[in-house]
């Protein structure tokens, strides 16, 4: 929480000079070692340090990668080959990249999915949530530049098929559209120019994504985290601080998923994409079914599932966007669906949802496929914009725990054993 | 479980998914997409945590190769130094630099400016039957042989999978580690090569193949010559069926030369991370006894 | 509940270490391939040696062949040319040392300590000039062979003999001797 009492004692006379001078060993005692975080928060909370992890195992390769890559329609894919047969450990930097991306992807949607569930969400943490969803929207810009960097077959058929979306602008603003994605390709059709550019904002992005997680990070340290109750910290018996028992949960959380990252990097490394990207970009050649990596697929299913082009790029668009406005379309006055026996029929619907349209993502837009995309798209957006206000204004709520401690030791924090500073409870 | 709605919104939830379910199967089960033709697993020595290459079928499949598939495909993006190298087909370098001498590619510029050629060394790449694709197609009819380097990579064995066994499919390839498809759908289409069923219109210059999607393809069938075209040095049989495992095992490792140093390695790393996590897990507990 | 004062759990719990510790090791171990990578890679090792054919190269000529990137002469001197270089007294040279990568620092840049013992006619040099690095004259026969027959830089006007040593001028060393050897009567490895 902010303004917390620092504990924090410099213990050598370097660590007092620089305290006076710029307190950053203060700063991260106060917010990493010292912080109170609830002590009933469950294994989907370590999702976050996981996200840290990965955003940095991301940047460490793709820097390592980029002295290795060549960023032109001639060599690229070339030098791809060269990364995965000549340079040393190559092909598992390379790995490590590729399905790093999947995992920083399945990271994020349970993050996402756990915020949903636990009204992580809710006031006061409505700042905290929409930076979430800016880091999402970098993620994706970031990912789908990424793919196109192997200029394979799925990473140049991919590109033309998603920046051809902008032409859909035209039935709005006639010309425009076609202007805009000229603009984008830096010629008629994509091309190597394309992919020098998008070499260089792929290598950016990253930076800005980490920039937004500061300001998360803070965001978050300034309301102190959500919880399984939803219930705030009133005591100190209520909490842990994040050292060591945090941190150290939150290692082990990792630990687990690193297993499921090393199983995949060194025996199923090819499995989450597409063979197709393993044949060299041909412009005069379509591939029979373009599809894009597992995580997009949701949104591809959406946007194929509305007959009219331009509708279709403003629904996918907007499955997203919505969700910034998730705090103020849901009403309900408790946080946790652990205690909305209403809405948590609905919150699975949603999650099938969207594991449904994820498949049908995969599937060529043909019969039936498109019927069922059809429907899901539609509790979709059912699920935001109806579920979400309606249900939580006519249900009504199980009782909740009186606190933190209670939900937790069946007592209100009875006897306190360990916390930041412990006390007696006072009732 | 408290509040007037527990009950009915269970029912009714499980109620759309149960008739979702139903109309999916009920209906035409699958959507108007033609059913990808059958493709057979195959055992590979390769496949799964413990794959490895067996050197001595590498080395009849690049035998394979050179005889039967070097006459149209290229397979460029191998060196002749990896031939000789671990992992691979491990012939004697002495043996690879010699056969590189019987290749010629360009040298640089003379002092005329004139490119001439010269013989290959183990550092150069192996030369591709025709120069460039336009060639290549002037002299097949139009045909152009998809260079070998990836073929492995570059295919999947489709299956006709229901919606409903994805997970579990899913999750026994994962734990299996299996990636052979392109393997299996190669072998398929190696050995695919039938008599078109009755009433079937085989456009011009093309070939029946009950692997290949559409089930008509500009390539003949390599192996026509029978058993024995290609002499073994081995005692392995030299029948059709075998040049087919034994080129698309070579293939397979020129699509993927650090195979095995990837599989060995992976091994030691997840046994070393799931010991740690073991570790983190009980030193979790340890630190959290007296909290819980 | 424990008598100890239990502010914190103890941390120097084996455990507790031993975790840290795997997980420590293993975050170094890591890092081993991202320093690895940095080193030349397969391709480029594969160059790290170049096999040179001599036949072509007749009695007074030369050829300049490329070897880890940098320009190496290949001269097969005439007899004259050999025994000029012979005839150079040591304490006449701006640089004493042979600059040969198979001898040691300070091996007297005597004719033979430049050269291999019974193919005396061949030289190899590494081509670029000790002053700053240009690529002096005198492989081909149109070129100007300096005052001492062997080559001539022209950028700062070095003047090397035809044992590649360097006479006069602003160049400190003699032409560097790589690494090379006859696997055959008419061809060498270098590197």
């Amino acid at each position: 929480m902010a303004g917390h009492e620092s504990t924090y004692q410099p213990k050598s006379r370097f660590e007092r000079w620089l305290d006076e001078r710029l307190p950053i060993a203060r700063m991260m005692h106060a917010q990493f070692v010292d912080f109170p975080t609830p002590r009933n928060i469950n294994y989907l909370w370590t999702t976050g340090g996981m996200l840290a992890f990965f955003l940095g195992v991301q940047i460490l390769t793709g820097i390592v990668l980029a002295m290795h890559y060549l960023p032109s329609a001639n060599d690229a894919f070339t030098s791809v080959e060269a990364i995965r047969r000549d340079v040393n450990y190559g092909w598992l930097i390379r790995n490590l990249h590729a399905v790093g991306a999947s995992m920083f992807f399945l990271a994020v949607y349970i993050h996402i999915g756990r915020g949903l569930y636990y009204g992580s969400y809710k006031a006061p943490r409505e700042v905290l949530w929409i930076l979430g969803v800016v880091i999402l929207l970098l993620m994706m810009a970031t990912a789908f530049m990424g793919y196109s960097l192997p200029w394979g077959q799925m990473s140049f058929w991919a590109v033309t098929v998603i920046t051809n979306l902008f032409s859909s602008i035209d039935s709005i603003v006639p010309g425009l559209g076609t202007r805009i994605v000229q603009w984008l390709w830096g010629g008629f059709a994509v091309s190597g120019t394309t992919l020098t550019r998008f070499f260089s904002l792929h290598y950016v992005l990253p930076f800005a994504i980490v920039g937004v997680v500061i300001l998360h990070i803070w965001a978050l340290h300034t309301v102190g985290q959500n919880n399984p109750t939803g219930l705030e910290i009133k005591t100190k018996s209520d909490s842990v601080p994040m050292s060591p028992h945090a941190v150290m949960k939150d290692m082990f959380g990792l630990a687990v998923f690193m297993v499921l990252f090393t199983w995949f990097v060194f025996f199923l490394p090819d499995y989450l994409g597409h063979a197709d990207n393993y044949i060299e970009a041909n412009p005069l050649s379509t591939p029979p079914h373009i599809v894009p990596e597992w995580y997009f697929l949701p949104y591809y299913a959406i946007l194929r599932a509305i007959p009219n082009k331009l509708l279709g790029v403003i629904a996918m668009f907007s499955s997203i966007i919505l969700l910034c406005f998730v705090p103020w379309l849901d009403t309900s006055r408790v946080r946790s669906t652990k205690y909305r026996p209403l809405y948590k029929w609905f919150f699975w619907l949603f999650i099938i949802t969207v594991i449904a349209l994820g498949y049908l993502g995969s599937k060529p837009p043909e019969g039936l496929y498109v019927f069922w995309a059809r429907i899901f798209t539609a509790y979709y957006f059912i699920h935001l914009l109806l579920v979400l206000p309606i249900v939580g204004v006519i249900e009504t709520p199980s009782p909740l725990p009186r606190s933190i401690s209670e939900a937790v030791l069946g007592t209100s924090g009875g006897h306190v054993t360990v916390g930041a500073p412990s006390a007696p409870e006072k009732r | 479980m408290t509040g007037r709605f527990a009950l009915r919104p269970g029912l009714t939830s499980v109620g759309i998914l149960l008739g979702a379910l139903a109309a999916m199967l009920a209906g035409p089960a699958r959507a108007a997409e033609e059913a990808h033709p059958e493709i057979h697993r195959q055992h590979w020595s390769f496949g799964g945590v413990l794959g490895h290459f067996d050197d001595a079928q590498l080395q009849r499949g690049f035998k394979v190769y050179t005889e039967v598939c070097s006459r149209c495909h290229g397979v460029r993006r191998l060196a002749f130094r990896n031939l000789a190298q671990p992992g691979g087909p491990s012939f004697p370098e002495a043996a690879v630099k010699s056969l590189a001498a019987t290749y010629e590619v360009d040298a640089e510029p003379n002092e005329e400016g004139k490119i001439l050629k010269r013989p290959a060394t183990l550092a150069d790449h192996i030369p591709p039957p025709y120069r460039n694709d336009q060639e290549a197609r002037f002299a097949l009819n139009g045909a152009l042989p998809p260079d070998l380097s990836l073929i492995v990579r570059a295919r999947a064995a489709e299956e006709n999978t229901p919606f409903y066994r994805v997970p579990d499919r899913m999750v026994r390839d994962v734990l299996a580690a299996y990636q052979e498809g392109g393997a299996d759908y190669v072998y398929g289409y190696l050995t695919g090569y039938k008599d078109p069923p009755a009433g079937t219109k085989l456009a011009d210059f093309m070939n029946y193949n009950v692997t290949f999607p559409g089930h008509q393809t500009a390539m003949p069938n390599p192996f026509l010559g029978g058993d024995g075209m290609v002499k073994y040095d081995d005692n392995t049989p030299a029948t059709v069926d075998n040049y087919a495992r034994d080129v698309t095992a070579f293939l397979a490792w020129a699509a993927d030369p650090r195979l095995e140093e990837r599989k060995h390695t992976g091994v030691l790393v997840v046994a070393y991370i799931v010991l740690t996590a073991l570790l983190l897990g009980l030193a979790k507990r340890r630190i959290w006894r007296e909290v819980h | 509940m424990a008598t100890e004062s239990v502010e914190e759990p103890n941390r120097r719990d084996f455990i507790v270490i031993a975790a840290q510790a795997f997980a420590g090791v293993g975050a170094a171990v890591a890092l081993w391939p991202f320093i690895q990578q940095m080193n030349p890679d397969a391709s480029t090792q594969a160059l790290a040696s170049i096999e040179v054919d001599l036949s072509p190269v007749k009695d007074g000529q030369a050829i300049t062949v490329s070897w880890r990137g940098k320009p190496v002469f290949v001269r097969n001197r005439t007899a004259q040319e050999v025994q000029a270089a012979k005839d150079v007294k040591l304490a006449d040279l701006v640089d004493r040392s042979a600059r040969n990568d198979a001898l040691p620092e300070n091996t007297p840049a005597t004719d033979p300590n430049r050269t291999k013992k019974g193919k005396e006619n061949w030289i190899v040099l590494v081509g670029i000039c000790t002053h700053l690095g240009c690529i002096p004259k005198g492989q081909s026969l149109n070129d100007s062979r300096g005052d001492y027959g062997g080559w001539f830089c022209p950028c700062h006007g070095s003047h090397y003999d035809t044992a590649g040593r360097i006479r006069r001028g602003p160049a400190p060393r003699n032409l560097e001797v790589p690494t090379y050897e006859f696997v055959s009567d008419s061809k060498i490895k270098i590197g």
